[in-house]
């Protein structure tokens, strides 16, 4: 399960995996990001915090295309950073000009999203949820897909429901399928999009356990969150957002223990408050 | 009065038999020829593309805005004075098909609608395309919503094909109308060719209530 052991050995290595620049986003007048970078180190997790409407989602949810900002570039891994689907090259997207289908595409095969509502596919069964991509898209053989998908389902604690409908699990449990079926594409990045949010408050635990291992194992992920315990326990880096821009980033504990702007301060503390 | 129960029995194999080689492969192959339309027109109405979305549009409205046997009078007996001269069978597959396609993609749009946008992006997620995630991601959804609308203009059409009567086609219910006027039996010939219909039309619903419950095994109750 370590990307280690995912055939993603140029993770192990030092070295940037993703870069982003300049980012920027309107939908309508409504301006949400004006101008954002974030870099990714090989084996770093990133925290991404701040209020809603900051860009948070938005930044993380264009690092797989699935919006697509109005500038900016983002570039995936450098020469070394080889993926099961993708060929070893890096990849550059500039959003200035039109980007393709084909573009997103290759974007797309190099990150893993986990939704904050699971989006888990209802008509199929955990298992064929999670096998779905590395069957269809990435045209891996069945049979080996589905001894990792097992095995993978038995790390998170759910071997006994390869069979069952997502209607059947509790949020948690469908959260940690969805976990897996992002890891079982085995991308170079995990991106989550608030992974606890829509969890009742007693099921949080066992996700941010298992993401928790992730970040242990050395598994490259950027996290849009609002548990700040979590971020100070896994994350490397923290960025704070807000109004589309990023106002501070920095080490986890400095960003949230002695953050130096007022906008930080005043979020660290409204959250803490709320805890 | 006295009820002719002889006529009953003899009648009863001609309708059958209008059933059985008239209304039901009418209604299976309009149906099934329909549907497909139905789902292309879905789409085009889904498309960004104004031009595309425009026609479908279009041609839904024409179609539910006008009856069903006047469309099928202007393909049988309006097209030959364009030179277009089609056999009734073809000419009554035609207009069903037109007029199921019609009815239907309003159902398949509004089925594909009712999916959330988070089941087209996590199938983007995991890298599929937008054809690979509408078949195996969206379509499947939207089936099981689809079902009980698509079952009434199912049901319906059965019905309708009755009207294929009019343009010569051979099927159920005329041969109940040359028994009749034959033998001058109008209420025994109709009440029987009615019950014809509402055997089928039963069935039908069987048929609706097992596909239902088995498009329903992946959603809580």
């Amino acid at each position: 399960m370590s990307p280690t052991d995912t055939s993603n050995t140029s993770q192990a290595g030092p070295g940037l995996v993703l870069s982003a620049r300049d980012l920027a986003k309107a939908f309508g007048s409504n301006v949400v990001l004006r101008g954002i970078d974030i870099d990714v180190l090989r084996g770093q997790v990133v925290a991404l915090i701040g209020p809603s409407g900051s860009g948070k989602t938005t930044v993380l949810r264009s690092l797989n295309g699935l919006e697509v900002p109005d500038a900016g570039t983002v570039t995936f891994g450098d020469a070394d950073a080889g993926t099961v689907r993708g060929s070893g090259a890096g990849l550059t997207l500039d959003f200035a000009g039109p980007v393709g289908q084909r573009e997103i595409a290759a974007l797309r095969d190099r990150s893993a999203m986990v939704f904050q509502h699971y989006n888990l596919f209802p008509h199929m069964t955990v298992l064929k949820n999670i096998i779905e991509g590395p069957v269809q898209v990435q045209k891996r053989p069945r049979a080996e897909v589905v001894a990792e998908a097992e095995r993978l389902l038995a790390r998170v604690g759910l071997e006994d429901k390869r069979d069952a409908y997502p209607f059947e699990l509790s949020g948690g449990q469908q959260q940690r399928v969805g976990i897996v079926r992002a890891l079982a594409l085995k991308p170079q990045l995990l991106l989550f999009d608030e992974p606890t949010s829509a969890l009742d408050p007693e099921l949080v635990g066992e996700v941010l356990g298992v993401i928790k291992e992730l970040a242990d194992e050395g598994w490259t992920m950027v996290i849009v969150t609002h548990e700040l315990a979590f971020a100070r326990q896994v994350a490397d880096e923290v960025i704070f957002m807000d109004g589309g821009v990023v106002v501070e980033r920095g080490p986890a504990a400095e960003v949230l223990r002695e953050p130096r702007e007022e906008r930080t301060k005043q979020f660290v503390k409204r959250l803490q408050h709320d805890v | 009065m006295t009820f002719n129960w002889d006529l009953v029995w003899s009648s009863f194999g001609p309708i059958i038999g209008g059933a059985v080689t008239g209304t039901i492969p009418l209604t299976l192959a309009s149906f099934a020829l329909g549907l497909a339309l139905a789902l292309l027109v879905a789409l085009l109405r889904l498309s960004p593309n104004r031009a595309l979305s425009g026609v479908a549009r279009f041609y839904v409205s024409v179609i539910r805005g006008t009856p069903l046997l006047v469309q099928l009078f202007v393909i049988f007996y309006g097209l030959p004075s364009l030179g277009v001269k089609l056999e009734p069978w073809p000419s009554a597959i035609i207009a069903f098909s037109l007029n199921v396609g019609g009815y239907a993609a309003e159902v398949i749009r509004a089925a594909i609608l009712s999916v959330p946008k988070g089941q087209w992006e996590a199938g983007h997620t995991i890298g599929m395309s937008r054809p690979q995630t509408l078949v195996r991601i969206i379509l499947p959804q939207a089936a099981r919503v689809s079902v009980p609308p698509l079952s009434n203009t199912f049901i319906s059409l059965v019905k309708d094909t009755s009207l294929a009567s009019l343009i010569l086609v051979t099927e159920l219910f005329r041969n109940a109308q040359q028994i009749a006027a034959f033998s001058q039996e109008f209420m025994i010939l109709y009440l029987e060719s009615a019950s014809v219909y509402w055997l089928i039309c039963l069935v039908l619903s069987t048929g609706q209530s097992a596909l239902e419950r088995r498009l329903d095994r992946y959603v809580a109750h």
